[in-house]
């Protein structure tokens, strides 16, 4: 990079500080208004109990925390969320690994498959969810239907593991071009060289991909990886809402929508702020692991 | 690489196909309910041919789901979330890349932290701030006994009750999520890779910084707002956890707020081909932004990733 000096600033720059502040104000403004001081905020409610319509607050330590990590319900809503956010990883992965690796190798229709593969990227995940819960409805939906006809006891609204089947494949649905999308542009920023190289020792196209293509393709994989772990955890509040509202029996009741019910629903501020504190957390370290590997990873011009 | 492997050709193909399927059938199958009776999307097995009440059903999706007023909703929102973030982004990136000024690391460091929390994990203080934007003035007055002051030195007493509620606005629908900093970080990248000699030749001009800005490198970074602005429209567009939480007024609901309340529930009419209808009219907006500008769609995914 050209960057000017190691600090970020140009080397031909403006020594000026009037107008700087200026242009950073709008920013700064938002940012503290709706960034730092709820986040701020959060902090402190994690460690206070007050009663649901905010007239007696008291500073309790760390009660919040050792009645959650107490408590049956969270410690299910975690284990949840973590069979959730495998399960969703596991399958967005491996099919946009299949599918990029066979864009890699077509010519003729690369351009439409890709552009029909990348639409789900558009639809959001609350549609995505109601499409899906369509699909899998136990009285009108085709593939329940399918699966009856095959002899399954299909009911989401009944089973667990039927309502987390369903959950998993809509989120991974939406979010398997993302993932298409950037192992595509890893395959591509492999130097041709190497692959020619390994075919003149005759190395067929499945065992190149297998000893050349995936492992340069590691850091993408992590960097994917990581990012699956954070759509799962927080941008799949949308499909459990409208599609099973964390049920049957608390089957789906992942860990940021038990943020909410129990912040909106139930009132209990402080054990929703402590929940929200333990998501912060893991938030901090998906980010930090992203941009340290992140670096790595910046060739992906095409 | 030329080489022949007819087989192992196929199989990809036959595997792109499988995706396209997987892409297209749950969309070609909402089309379908969308298409049929109330009467005929209760039959088992569903008919895998669409009939002839699509546009009945969605005029009754439009209609009853107010969509008018609630895709307006969505396209200020989009538009704003767009716009307004891509603005403070520009206006920061400039300052922190281009000024020498004390506290330029602060700010730095300021903007930076923002990239870490999804506001997913702290909506209920940020909806607080919303609902009043004014509590930190408040509370900051609170903490500094203003009111008392006031009072020893004029004999008055002051009640300080500000209050500025943003719910059911655009603005607290808008301002919470253009609240972190990711498109700023693209711009500083995307500023730093600017040949130095753009801004001393501007300078040696007698350009003003701003005159710098708007002639030099708001042109030169075109192609790069063109391709956050896609990421961002489809972002505000399908937004979800935020405009639940301001539906108190159904004006001022979303679209796909809206689209969620033609669900069938447990108890009620199974309306399955209304609901998907609405379902297809909803993702319609987004769906053709990214088809059509498919190329900076692309860019501005991986740009923004990074």
């Amino acid at each position: 990079m050209n960057a000017g000096n190691d600090n970020g600033l140009k080397r031909a720059h403006f020594d000026k500080v009037r107008l700087p502040v200026l242009l950073l104000l709008p920013q700064l403004t938002i940012l503290l208004l709706f960034f730092f001081i709820p986040s701020l905020r959060a902090l402190t409610q994690a460690f206070l109990l007050s009663d649901p319509f905010g007239n007696s607050v008291q500073f309790v330590g760390f009660d919040n925390f050792r009645q959650l990590l107490a408590s049956e319900v969270y410690r299910e809503s975690v284990q949840v969320t973590v069979v959730f956010t495998l399960a969703q990883n596991a399958l967005t992965i491996a099919a946009a690994l299949v599918l990029a690796f066979a864009s890699d190798r077509v010519i003729r229709g690369k351009g439409l498959y890709k552009s029909i593969i990348l639409l789900p990227y558009a639809i959001a995940p609350v549609i995505a969810g109601i499409l899906w819960a369509f699909l899998f409805n136990p009285a009108v939906g085709p593939l329940a239907q399918l699966l009856r006809g095959a002899g399954v006891a299909w009911d989401p609204n009944r089973n667990g593991t039927d309502a987390m089947v369903l959950v998993v494949l809509a989120a991974s649905w939406k979010h398997i071009c993302y993932d298409y999308i950037f192992l595509l542009a890893g395959l591509l920023a492999i130097p041709s060289s190497l692959m020619e190289a390994a075919a003149v020792d005759g190395a067929r196209p499945l065992r190149r991909f297998f000893t050349i293509g995936l492992p340069l393709l590691g850091p993408t994989l992590f960097f994917l990886a990581v990012m699956n772990f954070v759509y799962g955890f927080f941008e799949v509040f949308a499909i459990i809402h409208a599609v099973t509202r964390g049920g049957p029996a608390g089957a789906t009741n992942v860990m940021v929508y038990k943020v909410f019910t129990d912040g909106f629903v139930n009132l209990d501020l402080g054990s929703s702020a402590a929940q929200s504190v333990i998501l912060m957390a893991f938030a901090l370290v998906m980010t930090l692991l992203q941009f340290r590997y992140v670096e790595r990873n910046v060739n992906y011009d095409s | 690489m030329v080489e022949r492997t007819p087989l192992l050709n196929a199989a990809c193909h036959a595997i792109l196909l499988g995706g396209v399927a997987m892409v297209v059938l749950p969309l070609y199958l909402a089309f379908v309910a969308g298409s049929l009776t109330l009467d005929q999307v209760q039959e088992v097995p569903l008919p895998w041919v669409p009939a002839g009440h699509f546009l009945d059903n969605a005029r009754t999706a439009w209609q009853s789901a107010h969509f008018n007023r609630l895709f307006l909703n969505s396209f200020i929102v989009a538009v704003g979330i767009t716009v307004g973030k891509i603005a403070v982004s520009l206006l920061s990136a400039f300052a922190i890349t281009y000024f020498r000024f004390p506290f330029r690391m602060t700010a730095f460091w300021l903007i930076f932290v923002s990239l870490m929390l999804p506001i997913e994990v702290r909506i209920s203080p940020t909806y607080e701030s919303v609902a009043n934007a004014a509590l930190p003035l408040q509370w900051l007055a609170e903490l500094l006994h203003v009111a008392d002051g006031w009072r020893a030195l004029t004999g008055h007493q002051v009640e300080i009750a500000l209050e500025w509620n943003m719910v059911n606005t655009y603005p607290g629908l808008i301002l919470p999520l253009i609240a972190s900093a990711s498109a700023t970080f693209l711009f500083r990248q995307f500023f730093l890779t600017v040949p130095e000699e753009l801004c001393e030749a501007a300078r040696l001009d007698g350009a003003s910084p701003m005159r710098f800005f708007w002639t030099i490198l708001l042109p030169l970074s075109r192609s790069n707002i063109a391709a956050l602005a896609i990421i961002l429209f489809l972002y505000g567009w399908n937004q979800y956890l935020w405009p639940l939480l301001f539906t108190t007024d159904a004006d001022m609901a979303t679209a796909v707020i809206g689209l969620t309340k033609l669900v069938p529930k447990a108890d009620s009419l199974p309306a399955w081909n209304v609901a998907m209808c609405a379902a297809l009219l909803t993702l319609l907006p987004p769906v053709i932004v990214v088809a059509v500008l498919q190329r900076s769609f692309v860019k501005g995914l991986v740009d923004s990733s990074k």
